[in-house]
């Protein structure tokens, strides 16, 4: 199986006093991008350290791109690895570009390589600067140029977008895009990030070393069968029941009047997101209509109260 | 291979720029130079004495600072890069950890010996110049210091390297050499005296050669004075006369003070697991 990127097979890691991961199985795709969420000590780190070859699995066995990461002979394909750990602060003392140099020479590239990668994470100008005197943001992009290097066919990035303006986002998420559709499988970890949603194939959601979730976005907002939020302007709260009959299944309504027109706010089931489009689209009154799905946070939050529901 | 000069070069370089070549090396020719001249002022005499003098005091100051401006330089190398999280990401990188253990060792172990050729070199060829003196003889023994002087520094790197790789925090490593040279440098030489005082001389005499090979220092200082022929000099040392068959043999001994040390390092290092 060449298309197998990362395959987990019953993986354990225990230390004496903490599970940090409980029995996992999980495979990752070339191509492919896994969202893995879950809050502090959740074992996403442990998880990304295992894949990467950093830390033994108690039980169970690991392979990434097709060969177990601790084998004698791992680091020879250690090439085709891009990793950003969470928290690195690089050598202080030389430039990013001197660090550039550095790391690309150790995976084996050429320095006109690195050059072209720090112009893509926008840090020439200050590339011969000490890294001391970055920013956040800036020593997050040098994590990111070095996790870039070499045209990785894995990579495993811990919170990248921490401390990275809008538009550093937005030209991250082009080049995980870009690298994607070369065929490269990406890990994504996060507490939660703002707008990775499109960027996912699927996500994982762990808490406490166990797999709470895993799955297409859309297939997780199925089972999670959390409600839609409509909001309307322009109509009562009885114009709206009257059309809307048997449809709204949810309590909660929250009704405010700004600027002489209506507002309501209710919540449905997301089954229902057609009819209420369908009645109330005709409505001469309506001013707007809004629907807004679950979103990532929604169901991350859904399935950590569940899991916290039974564990009670 | 390649690898390993990469992480050399890097390692030497940082050494060159934070200084502590140049630092070394000026430490290096302040004491030769000082041993040299003034060294037997308390015999009333100021001046070029004897090469003899000069080298004798020269390794019994080389003994205490060596062993300390190596552990210095390189208890930080494993810990401060576990602290900065670059040791995290390197082990990802395609480098084994003996690669990266071999050339931080190469790198240091240069910026030591570069200190050494320019720090004890310089003086000798100062001497030679501005002193009535056998040039040759002053030529070869202050090259055969360099060599020594360069392993013992080599010796201690690595056992810097053992304590950095261990412990997970800088403070904790420098405090562990501090310990580690005060054990080596003043403790040893003390019990080694009292239990020889104590014993009365019962102690099996062929022993007790060995036991000075336990610290690295002692085979430096027995290397030293073999080479000049200082026997007059050697006091405690002169037990080891009845085991000391050979420089040959000793600098064996001193390389296997490198050698297990780094192997010693290389088996913590593939045990250990970075958790965080």
């Amino acid at each position: 199986m060449n298309d197998i990127a990362v395959d987990l097979n019953e993986v354990c890691k225990y230390y004496p006093n903490v599970n940090a991961l409980h029995p996992l199985t999980m495979s990752v795709k070339s191509g492919e991008v896994l969202g893995l969420f879950g809050h502090n000590g959740a074992g996403k780190s442990t998880l990304m350290k295992l894949i990467l070859g950093i830390l033994k699995p108690s039980t169970g066995s690991v392979s990434a791109l097709g060969h177990c990461p601790r084998s004698n002979q791992a680091h020879n394909y250690r090439t085709q690895f891009g990793y950003l750990p969470e928290n690195v602060s690089f050598y202080e003392h030389l430039s990013g570009r001197e660090v550039l140099h550095y790391l690309a020479k150790l995976k084996g590239h050429n320095k006109t390589q690195a050059d072209r990668l720090l112009e893509e994470v926008n840090l020439t100008p200050a590339a011969d600067r000490a890294v001391k005197t970055y920013s956040k943001g800036m020593r997050q992009r040098l994590g990111l140029a070095q996790a870039f290097l070499g045209a990785p066919r894995l990579l495993i990035l811990d919170e990248p977008t921490v401390g990275l303006d809008p538009v550093a986002t937005q030209d991250f998420y082009l080049t995980v895009d870009r690298l994607k559709s070369g065929g490269c499988a990406v890990i994504l970890c996060s507490h939660v990030l703002p707008g990775v949603e499109h960027h996912i194939d699927r996500a994982m959601i762990l808490s406490q070393g166990r797999k709470l979730a895993l799955g297409p976005l859309a297939e997780l907002r199925e089972a999670a069968n959390l409600p839609i939020e409509v909001s309307v302007s322009g109509l009562t709260r009885a114009d709206i029941e009257d059309k809307l009959k048997g449809l709204i299944t949810e309590p909660d309504w929250l009704q405010s009047s700004a600027h002489g027109a209506l507002h309501n706010r209710f919540n449905s089931a997301a089954e229902n997101k057609l009819d209420i489009l369908r009645n109330l689209a005709t409505e001469e009154n309506l001013q707007d209509l809004h629907i807004k799905l679950p979103s990532l946070e929604d169901l991350y939050r859904h399935y950590l109260s569940d899991f916290n529901n039974a564990a009670v | 291979m390649n690898k390993i000069l990469i992480v050399a070069q890097k390692e030497f370089r940082d050494g060159i720029r934070n200084r502590w070549t140049g630092a070394i090396t000026i430490i290096f020719i302040l004491m030769s130079l000082g041993l040299a001249y003034f060294g037997s002022a308390t015999a009333g005499v100021l001046g070029f004495s004897s090469l003899e003098s000069t080298l004798v005091s020269l390794a019994s100051l080389c003994v205490m600072l060596i062993p300390l401006i190596a552990l210095m330089l390189a208890y930080n190398c494993f810990v401060g890069e576990l602290e900065q999280g670059t040791l995290l990401l390197l082990m990802t990188y395609p480098l084994s950890n003996a690669q990266l253990l071999l050339g931080k060792f190469t790198g240091q172990a240069a910026i030591i010996t570069l200190a050494s050729v320019l720090g004890f070199g310089l003086p000798a060829i100062i001497i030679c110049l501005v002193s009535d003196v056998d040039v040759a003889s002053v030529l070869i023994a202050f090259s055969q210091f360099i060599v020594l002087a360069s392993l013992l520094g080599w010796v201690f790197i690595a056992i810097a390297y053992i304590i950095s790789i261990s412990v997970s925090e800088k403070s904790k490593a420098a405090g562990l050499a501090l310990i580690v040279w005060f054990l080596f440098v003043l403790v040893f030489d003390l019990v080694l005296m009292a239990i020889l005082v104590a014993s009365e001389g019962n102690i099996n005499q062929t022993l007790v050669p060995f036991l000075l090979w336990v610290n690295p220092t002692d085979v430096f200082r027995i290397l030293v004075y073999t080479i000049i022929g200082a026997e007059s000099y050697s006091g405690v040392l002169q037990i080891a006369e009845n085991g000391a068959d050979g420089t040959l043999y000793l600098f064996s001994v001193m390389l296997l003070w490198v050698a297990l040390p780094l192997a010693c390092s290389w088996w913590i290092f593939n045990k250990k697991e970075l958790s965080e």
